[in-house]
């Protein structure tokens, strides 16, 4: 009796079982589509608000004249970025930009991947290294560029005490036009190739022991071990490496605020200093929208283009 | 060609030690396996010749020359791993050419040496394809032709053919057997499997806890083992095992088993050292079911061409007989035993093994 009113109690009820075969048919997939889409509704509802409308209102705005100091003046089609086109300092904060993508951008993925060859075993030094080079990460813009202006220093700084000695004097990172740019990107390089540097190690370390020890008995070098076995085999974290680098570097901002402010003659105003400039001292926000938008093209292409040779390597 | 010469060779890693003060001869053209359990030490001696491991101490000599102080490369062996280690981004051609282009030989040198290692292997339409788009066995093979192209000295194999099903394994088995009849090379082949090295193996060398327990023939391993661990581990079903006490009529061993029943032996009792406390060991073939050592039938297992019977002795011994074809015994059968004695192995308190001589 007693198991025959258990199995009664634990039978499921019909209209559960209609429930359930409900969930196995084919046709009710769009409608579980629906409830699954509850879960995700707290996460789409702040991109949408935090990310999507932004982007649309950022859109919207470089159309327009919009002055917080004159108001609103309606829609102006192209105007903005036409100006845009026309402005010298604007055009140089482009090229400025770009530059500094192309010197921290190879900087971060060969010395990144220099560090994680070099640290990538069991060594408790090693350890030790990783964490001294991962740990200027955490420092904020602040800090770190207080340090390098200290570093930088032309008459006092740590690199003049060093080349004093040899009767060489100090370049001028913070006061040349030409060694501006490449002085903030050893700033930036020094901060934060941590990342760049712990994702190749978690790469590297995915590869299989026995590829190398293959490679080993086929003679080949540690050269050629590089070039055939570990380079293939981590592609797509250099092309990780590479397109997050880009877009990173692309929004350059604290650095060059804080140790050069953009000179000597706007020899590193970066195109977010621009905008920056443009939308909350010059109070024109529909200009810096525009600017936005260039910016925001040009790292949507070089992010596309980078993925685009990735990909053709990786079928070539 | 070249034989492999260890000499006092030991392993150690902190501690443990993998591999401890082993000599071996491997003549040249040989099929050489290391049979033994997991962590018996023989990957590791494996890759001590091959140049993966460094050797704590000891001497490792291909075809006369010393090599434990070269690298992998250079010691002109080759090496098919468990898993392939196959480059995944080269194609099957690359990963066969790449050892060859690493040493600077020429295009067409290269050329004609895949050509010939791929029409050996038949892989011909594999060529241009990745690793990832081989199913296990042309990995398998792929990884053969790359050892091949080399013309190594010697060839090692780490448990190449664990990773493939069963079907495979035999059929793959059958090719290494007759490779080695076509490249007549040195051959190193690792396993924990006893039919690979029984079918595959011209000298077996049975190794447990870094120490050889064993080297010879198969059949001889088969039917001499040298020690209790080599009686036990080859031969399937296990080789059964019973305690007893030693005795002698005549001039040869007698052992008592704990049940009371005698079982006569030919082996002399005089070399034995006057041991009283012994193991007997016979094989299921060498027991018969007409004798006169009562036993209960608990399994039949029936394989076809024979049938296992495990029967149980009065004092809990199990006892595995083989009869040929089917059997009318069932479970719970009474069976009288009988063990051949030539066929007796007798094991002295350190697990030595004792035979009809």
């Amino acid at each position: 009796m007693t198991t025959i009113t258990s199995l009664a109690v634990s039978a499921p009820a019909p209209r559960a079982r209609k429930a359930r075969a409900a969930s196995r048919d084919p046709e009710s997939v769009g409608r579980r589509s629906l409830w699954n889409l509850l879960f995700v509704a707290p996460f789409m509802l702040v991109f949408a608000g935090l990310v999507l409308l932004p982007v649309a209102l950022g859109a919207w705005l470089s159309f327009q004249d919009y002055d917080m100091l004159s108001g609103y003046h309606g829609a102006v089609g192209w105007k903005n970025y036409i100006e845009l086109w026309n402005d010298r300092i604007f055009i140089r904060s482009v090229g400025n930009t770009l530059w500094f993508v192309c010197l921290t951008t190879p900087a971060f993925v060969a010395i990144g991947l220099f560090l994680a060859l070099a640290l990538n075993n069991s060594w408790r030094s090693s350890a030790v290294f990783r964490s001294v080079f991962f740990g200027s990460s955490i420092l904020s813009v602040t800090i770190v560029t207080l340090i390098w202006r200290l570093v930088y220093m032309q008459d006092r700084g740590l690199i003049a005490n060093l080349l004093a000695p040899l009767g060489i004097p100090a370049p001028a990172f913070i006061t040349s036009e030409a060694l501006a740019l490449p002085g903030i990107a050893i700033v930036t390089v020094w901060w934060i190739i941590g990342l760049p540097m712990m994702l190749f190690l978690a790469a590297l370390q995915q590869i299989p022991r026995e590829l190398y020890e293959a490679a080993a008995l086929d003679n080949a070098s540690r050269w050629r071990t590089l070039i055939w076995v570990t380079l293939p085999a981590i592609k797509r974290t250099v092309i990780l490496v590479a397109v997050l680098e880009v877009v990173m570097q692309f929004q350059l901002f604290g650095q060059a605020h804080l140790i050069t402010g953009g000179g000597p003659n706007n020899a590193s105003r970066p195109i977010v200093m621009f905008i920056y400039e443009a939308g909350f001292r010059d109070w024109a926000l529909g200009y810096a929208a525009a600017a936005s938008q260039v910016l925001f093209v040009l790292m949507m292409a070089a992010a596309l283009l980078q993925m685009w040779l990735g990909r053709t390597k990786a079928q070539g | 060609m070249a034989g492999i010469s260890l000499q006092r060779v030991s392993k150690r890693f902190g501690q443990v030690e993998a591999v401890s003060d082993l000599s071996l001869e491997i003549g040249s053209g040989e099929f050489a396996v290391f049979l033994g359990p997991s962590g018996c030490g023989k990957t590791t001696l494996l890759r001590m010749i091959a140049g993966l491991e460094d050797v704590s101490d000891g001497e490792i000599r291909i075809g006369g020359e010393r090599v434990d102080h070269l690298a992998p490369g250079q010691r002109g062996v080759a090496m098919v791993f468990q898993h392939y280690a196959l480059y995944p981004h080269m194609s099957v051609h690359d990963n066969m050419a790449f050892g060859l282009k690493n040493i600077g030989v020429a295009r067409d040198e290269i050329a004609r040496k895949v050509a010939a290692a791929v029409k050996m292997l038949e892989i011909e339409p594999l060529l241009q394809r990745k690793p990832t788009q081989l199913s296990g066995g042309q990995k398998q093979r792929v990884a053969i032709g790359r050892a091949i192209v080399k013309e190594p000295k010697a060839f090692l194999f780490d448990e190449p053919l664990s990773n493939l099903d069963a079907a495979l394994r035999s059929r793959t088995r059958i090719e290494l057997a007759r490779l080695h009849q076509q490249v007549k090379s040195t051959m190193v082949f690792v396993t924990h499997d006893q039919v690979e090295a029984m079918t595959l193996a011209t000298r077996i060398i049975v190794m447990n806890k870094g120490k050889i327990e064993q080297v010879g023939t198969p059949m001889d391993v088969y039917r001499r083992p040298a020690t209790k661990f080599v009686a036990t581990f080859v031969g399937t079903p296990a080789m059964n095992v019973l305690a007893g006490v030693l005795s002698e009529v005549g001039s040869m061993a007698m052992v008592t088993l704990k049940d009371g029943s005698p079982i006569r032996t030919s082996i002399k009792a005089a070399g034995l050292g006057g041991v009283r406390e012994v193991e007997i060991g016979i094989r299921a073939e060498h027991v018969g079911s007409k004798g006169s050592i009562p036993a209960t039938v608990e399994v039949v297992e029936r394989l076809g061409d024979r049938s296992l019977v495990y029967g149980r002795l009065g004092d809990g011994t199990v006892v595995t007989f083989e009869e040929a074809g089917d059997i009318g015994l069932a479970i719970g059968d009474p069976v009288l035993l009988s063990f051949s004695p030539e066929h007796v192995h007798i094991f002295d308190a350190h697990g030595r093994a004792h035979q009809t001589a």
